[in-house]
């Protein structure tokens, strides 16, 4: 199934981020929370800013590497919704600069580990890398360690997006989860 | 989040000038005063807790669905501020229980808005448990229609157990639910009445409020606002004059022999202000209200203000859950919505000393919601979407409500081990649960798993009397009589002792029936208010 805009919005309506915004500023070409920018990740370039999270690129990047390992194979159009929900998550709120240092820590580990960023990786190496990080059988925890936040920021990120979209729900046999403004007539219908 | 906002910009939490009514709380109780006297007098309103930001409700509400977040954490609820004791035979989960700030408990109930039946105020007389309130149903009719409106009540007609009502309700009840028609078969079969249920939730646009969406997390947030909560009579009294100052917990009621002449109350820069009014209104909940009473003892009154009566705190009930669960082999489509459409009061009135009133519900949620299991677990990818189609689908659940009788031995009290954040003794919840309703459980569990038995379930979970849990619907601790020594407040809901202290909560509940109690406390407001209108 194909994940649409439409899927990412509804991700974002039901974690309360606002899109427009963070739109803006990553078409203006990075500044504010974001400020390493989007050129950094080059040849021993920086991939962090200032305060130890990873600049937005390489947030984008690793997401989308991540979601390819947790989520299911019959969904498509992944890149698409994950850049379409960091849009609206990177908004510059605590959630955005957590997330950041989230990514930073795995990208750091990818890069002791393999020797190269997430995004880099094959898949095999990429869900080795996720589980090497123990972030599989964390509980998630915004303040906990490294595993417990990459379980937070990253792995249930993604999956809070996915899960919470139509076309997640759908998926699972429900088209309107929980967090998903889909109205009060699902709740009626009997299955198809 | 912008939770914090309030506590540190430069709002003006000075007390009002000349105030004619001061009401401690911003739950719907005080709201509903505040709002009915706001346009005629001068009303300041004082509430603990924070005016939270209508702007945070998405992100509470992922707080809601995240396993990182307990539910105290969505309101913000917890640390000491909120501590409290549970030295009770039960172990009471006081902070699950309650939210603190403007709006109060309506920012994390389920909606559910019934009026008590006609034997509930009759209690003694009729079943031979507990004491007769001092009014009737009748009394309190024109109230409850007042109320429906005021909260904004979708319901239909179509229970033959309900009490007589004289009007429809405001909206159309929800249509009911796929699984209820599931029920409704095995419950025909059975001799079973099933009915709509009445939801403080607009099932059309209301009152500028929007109709339901469908988030699926009424409680405990409802980001649409299409759930009722306290903001909207919040709002509309300050919007008629009213003053409402938030994070300004009132430490005690300073009084003489016959009158409160002030509230004492706390402000984040660690002050302390003095509120005085002709008249006040104690509308904290079953819990702070006792509470205040005892902590503004005083030469006049050593055991507790307004407790000549020695009642204070005595008598605390709460609804207890009985319920039975299992799955089908066929879907059944849960977790669309978070609230019930269908319910059965057939076996209500016939209780008497040996089995309490109890009500069935029939669950729109029972089983897993898939977002919330997605996120907890060793899996993902196609092993998670495998698994999350495994749990999900087929789950039925009925609910249910059962009264426990006033007991002298289930009390709020203090307790002088623990104070909170300003040095006072936390609430101490003794909480113990009475035979009859440990057997009407048991009775409820009987049919609950006749009907999933005929619906041909396989039954997973009873939650019977040993599991049994509150309903989080604290009454009974500041009870109503005419007799000034078995009851603090009189049937207007006046202090015996005071003359200008009302007290506007489910505190004042003689007994509790079973039946959700928020439209009986918004009924009693109404009403306090138009008898302080009357005497102020």
């Amino acid at each position: 199934m194909e994940l649409t805009r439409r899927d990412a919005v509804a991700a974002l309506a039901a974690v309360g981020a606002a899109g427009g915004v963070a739109v803006g500023v990553r078409h203006a070409g990075g500044g504010g929370q974001d400020a390493a920018g989007g050129e950094a990740d080059g040849d021993g370039g920086r991939h962090d800013d200032a305060d130890g999270g990873a600049d937005e690129e390489t947030v984008r990047s690793t997401m989308v590497a991540v979601a390819a390992v947790v989520y299911p194979d019959a969904v498509s159009n992944v890149e698409a919704f994950v850049d379409r929900f960091l849009d609206g998550r990177l908004d510059g709120s605590a959630h955005a600069a957590g997330l950041r240092e989230a990514v930073a820590d795995l990208e750091a580990a990818s890069r002791s580990w393999y020797d190269a960023p997430v995004a880099e990786l094959s898949a095999a190496d990429r869900e080795e890398l996720l589980r090497g990080t123990g972030a599989d059988t964390a509980e998630e925890d915004p303040d906990g360690t490294t595993a417990e936040r990459v379980r937070y920021y990253v792995v249930n990120d993604l999956l809070l997006a996915l899960y919470a979209s139509p076309t997640g729900g759908e998926l699972v046999g429900i088209e309107n989860p929980q967090g998903h403004p889909g109205g009060a007539e699902s709740y009626r219908r009997g299955p198809k | 989040m912008s939770g914090g906002d309030t506590e540190t910009r430069d709002i003006d939490r000075s007390p009002v000038a000349n105030a004619d009514v001061c009401v401690v709380g911003a739950g719907p109780a005080g709201a509903l005063v505040a709002d009915r006297l706001a346009a005629d007098r001068d009303v300041v309103v004082l509430d603990a807790g924070p005016r939270f930001d209508p702007a945070d409700r998405l992100a509470r509400q992922e707080r809601a669905i995240r396993p990182s977040y307990d539910r105290p954490d969505v309101w913000d609820v917890g640390g000491d501020r909120d501590a409290h004791a549970s030295s009770g035979e039960r172990f009471y989960p006081l902070n699950h229980a309650r939210v603190k700030g403007v709006g109060g408990s309506t920012l994390h109930w389920q909606g559910m808005v019934m009026r008590l039946h006609e034997d509930d105020f009759n209690s003694g007389t009729a079943r031979g448990v507990g004491p007769d309130w001092p009014i009737d149903y009748a009394d309190l009719r024109p109230y409850y229609a007042e109320a429906e409106r005021e909260l904004g009540v979708a319901g239909a007609s179509d229970n033959p157990y309900a009490p007589p009502r004289e009007e429809p309700h405001p909206m159309p009840a929800f249509e009911p639910s796929y699984s209820d028609s599931l029920f409704a078969e095995a419950c025909e079969s059975l001799g079973i009445d099933m009915h709509s249920v009445p939801n403080a939730r607009n099932s059309e646009p209301y009152d500028g409020r929007s109709p339901c969406v469908g988030y699926g997390t009424c409680q405990p947030v409802c980001p649409s606002g299409a759930k009722y909560d306290a903001t909207v009579h919040v709002d509309r009294a300050e919007s008629n004059g009213a003053t409402v100052i938030d994070r300004a917990p009132v430490q005690r009621l300073e009084h003489d022999a016959d009158r409160v002449t002030a509230a004492v109350y706390a402000t984040p820069d660690g002050e302390e202000h003095r509120q005085a009014a002709d008249a006040f209104v104690v509308a904290c909940g079953g819990v702070e209200t006792p509470r205040l009473l005892l902590l503004s003892d005083s030469e006049h009154y050593p055991d507790g203000l307004a407790n000549s009566s020695g009642t204070v705190g005595r008598f605390f009930m709460d609804h207890l859950f009985a319920g039975v669960g299992g799955v089908l082999d066929e879907p059944t489509r849960q977790n669309h919505v978070g609230f019930y459409t269908s319910a059965c009061d057939q076996f209500y009135d016939g209780a008497d000393e040996d089995i309490a009133p109890f009500k069935l519900e029939f669950f729109n949620y029972a089983g897993p919601s898939p977002v919330e299991s997605a996120l907890s677990g060793d899996d993902w990818g196609d092993a998670l979407l495998d698994r999350l189609r495994e749990e999900y689908g087929n789950h039925v659940a009925v609910g249910g409500l059962v009264e426990q009788r006033p007991s002298a031995d289930s009390y709020v009290g203090l307790d002088p081990e623990r104070t909170d954040d300003h040095g006072n003794p936390v609430p101490d919840v003794h909480w113990s649960v009475d035979d009859r309703a440990l057997r009407t459980i048991e009775r409820a569990n009987g049919i609950q798993r006749s009907i999933l038995e005929e619906l041909g379930a396989e039954i997973e979970w009873v939650t019977g009397p040993d599991a049994t849990g509150p309903a989080y619907h604290h009454m009974g601790t500041t009870r109503m009589s005419d007799d000034p020594d078995r009851g603090v407040v009189d049937a207007g809901c006046l202090t015996h002792d005071l003359d200008n202290c009302w007290i506007a909560s489910s505190s004042v509940f003689p007994t509790s029936g079973a039946m959700n109690p928020t439209l009986t406390i918004a009924a009693l407001a109404l009403r306090v208010a138009d008898h302080v209108e009357s005497r102020v």
